[in-house]
């Protein structure tokens, strides 16, 4: 899915040995930027992405809402999350929140993947899928945090938002940044994305009179490459559930990288033990049977 | 309930057996009919393509050249729940077969408090009361239909993945999954190891499905005695009293 002569490649799923390219070459961490203060729910980004990634219609669903499905799906990779808070005044708040994937440093998708090559991590923080590795198991939707990767039934593989890697590739930002019309997406690397979070939360803070307004960028997964400005950055989940602590399961971590591997090797030792007792012990031959007395003591004499 | 699991064995034995023969020669006993047989190597085909089909997926960096013997990662990955699903149906046939001699004694409970015997290779006998089966192949049988119900409940979760039954579910059953085909993995090669090498004249019990007399008296004397009305350990008692006279 995308250009490997300038994407550096950091992690591979399921794979053994180095990874092709790590450390080859400096590269920056890059960062999409998500004002949901600015947001005016245009749906543009989510128009782009779907032209720019050629991807095929999907029927919206009506729900009452803006929203135009109730979820991402394998086709539809950015969606806007519309949701109404209402403040203990009574008053509503209208929350919008662009939801792709979070292209997380520590991802849970990469680490659920036991086929080699399906998931890779650049260097530069983008996570991206490919296909053609794809078995179709879809552990990586149990490992993701935010429920970004979709199956498709037809092709059995797993898609969602590549971050654009081909147009990131060449010096290009993602397909969405380039149609926001408000600024509320922004494109750069991860320090200077995060300076101007910090810089635009202090503003809402100091000036606008959200005192809870901050940057969400949860270092339980080590931070994300797509990180969001909130109005009330204590309470993520009111954003169309955006988790506040997210967690990829044990049985990625623990359990597949070190617990794994140890057993896998242990249970073989089952077969070193039953060699070992051949040659140290040796078999049980069936016992002659002895007929009668008299002559069992003729054999033995 | 037991009586219906006792008359569909009975019908199927009979069934199988007008297709299949087995031939017990002078100085032999019948061990396991050909429905018995038909029903272990249904269940060994299953848990061989099973257990190389998901090995792959369990550790792929250092058993990812299994995946092309079942045409790549994703043939393998679509193949493996049915030959679980075979497995499981194969060996619930099974389980509903041996349900009676696999029924756990008083003689399996002394029997593994001296299992060293065997391991050490100093027992050369089995205990007088050992049956059909003795108490480390129930212990396996038993093992196994745990691990069947395991498979089955975690397989299907993870068959139908995390869009139906949350990350969770999903995460749990992953490593339940792992821990259940390890265990059999383990009991695996002690099964091989003894009906083949480990104690010689046990695989033909399998496949023609007779065993000789002195391997049924060596390794199942209870049965033997069951089988034959003949006793002869007390004959070799004996005989090893004459002797030392």
């Amino acid at each position: 899915m995308s250009d490997r002569k300038t994407l550096q490649i950091k992690q591979i799923s399921g794979h053994s040995g180095a990874s092709p390219g790590f450390e080859v070459q400096r590269d920056y961490e890059v960062c999409k930027l998500v004002d949901t203060t600015t947001c005016i729910g245009c749906k543009a980004c989510e128009v782009a992405c779907v032209e720019w990634n050629d991807l095929p219609f999907s029927p919206t669903t009506f729900d009452n809402t803006y929203q135009t499905m109730p979820d991402t799906r394998w086709s539809f990779w950015n969606l806007i999350k519309f949701n109404e808070h209402q403040r203990e005044d009574g008053t509503i708040q209208w929350l919008m929140r662009k939801d792709q994937c979070m292209h997380c440093a520590d991802p849970g998708c990469l680490r659920a993947c036991p086929a080699d090559g399906a998931i890779v991590q650049y260097t530069n923080g983008i996570v991206d899928f490919q296909q053609e590795n794809c078995i179709g198991c879809e552990f990586c939707v149990s490992g993701c945090p935010y429920n970004i990767p979709k199956f498709n039934p037809a092709t059995k593989k797993v898609y969602k938002c590549t971050l654009c890697s081909d147009r990131v590739g060449q010096g290009l930002e993602p397909a969405c940044i380039k149609a926001c019309p408000t600024g509320c997406l922004k494109f750069g690397s991860k320090d200077d994305m995060k300076f101007i979070a910090e810089e635009r939360s202090k503003q809402l803070r100091e000036n606008f009179g959200f005192e809870k307004a901050g940057v969400y960028d949860p270092q339980s997964i080590g931070g994300t490459h797509v990180i969001y400005v909130l109005h009330d950055a204590t309470d993520p989940e009111r954003y169309g559930g955006l988790p506040k602590d997210p967690q990829i399961p044990f049985a990625y971590t623990v359990w597949k990288w070190l617990a794994k591997p140890v057993l896998g090797t242990f249970a073989l030792f089952g077969l070193l033990g039953v060699c070992l007792h051949y040659v140290t012990v040796g078999p049980r031959r069936p016992q002659p049977e002895p007929r009668k007395k008299e002559s069992a003591h003729g054999d033995r004499s | 309930m037991a009586t219906a699991v006792e008359r569909f064995d009975k019908k199927a034995r009979r069934a199988f057996d007008r297709f299949g023969r087995t031939e017990v020669y002078v100085g032999e006993l019948l061990r396991h009919p050909v429905y018995t047989r038909f029903l272990h190597w249904m269940v060994a085909l299953f848990f061989f393509l099973a257990l190389f089909s998901g090995f792959g997926i369990y550790l792929p960096w250092l058993f990812r050249w299994f995946t092309p013997i079942f045409g790549g990662g994703a043939l393998a990955r679509a193949m493996h729940p049915w030959f679980g699903v075979g497995f499981v149906i194969f060996f619930g046939l099974q389980m509903l077969n041996w349900l009676r001699p696999m029924a756990w004694t008083k003689a399996d409970t002394d029997w593994m408090r001296n299992i060293m015997g065997v391991v050490s290779g100093e027992r050369k006998l089995e205990p007088p009361d050992t049956g059909f089966f003795n108490a480390g192949q129930k212990l396996q049988f038993w093992e196994i239909v745990a691990g069947c119900a395991v498979y089955l409940v975690t397989g299907i979760i993870l068959w139908a993945g995390a869009r139906t039954f949350g990350r969770w579910p999903v995460a749990i059953s992953y490593v339940l999954h792992d821990i259940s085909a390890l265990i059999m993995l383990g009991g695996i090669f002690i099964h091989i190891y003894l009906s083949t090498i480990g104690e010689p004249g046990t695989f033909q019990a399998m496949t023609r499905g007779s065993v000789s007399e002195s391997w049924a008296w060596t390794f199942h004397p209870a049965w033997f005695k069951e089988a034959t009305g003949r006793d002869p350990r007390q004959a070799y008692e004996t005989a090893r009293e004459a002797q030392e006279k």
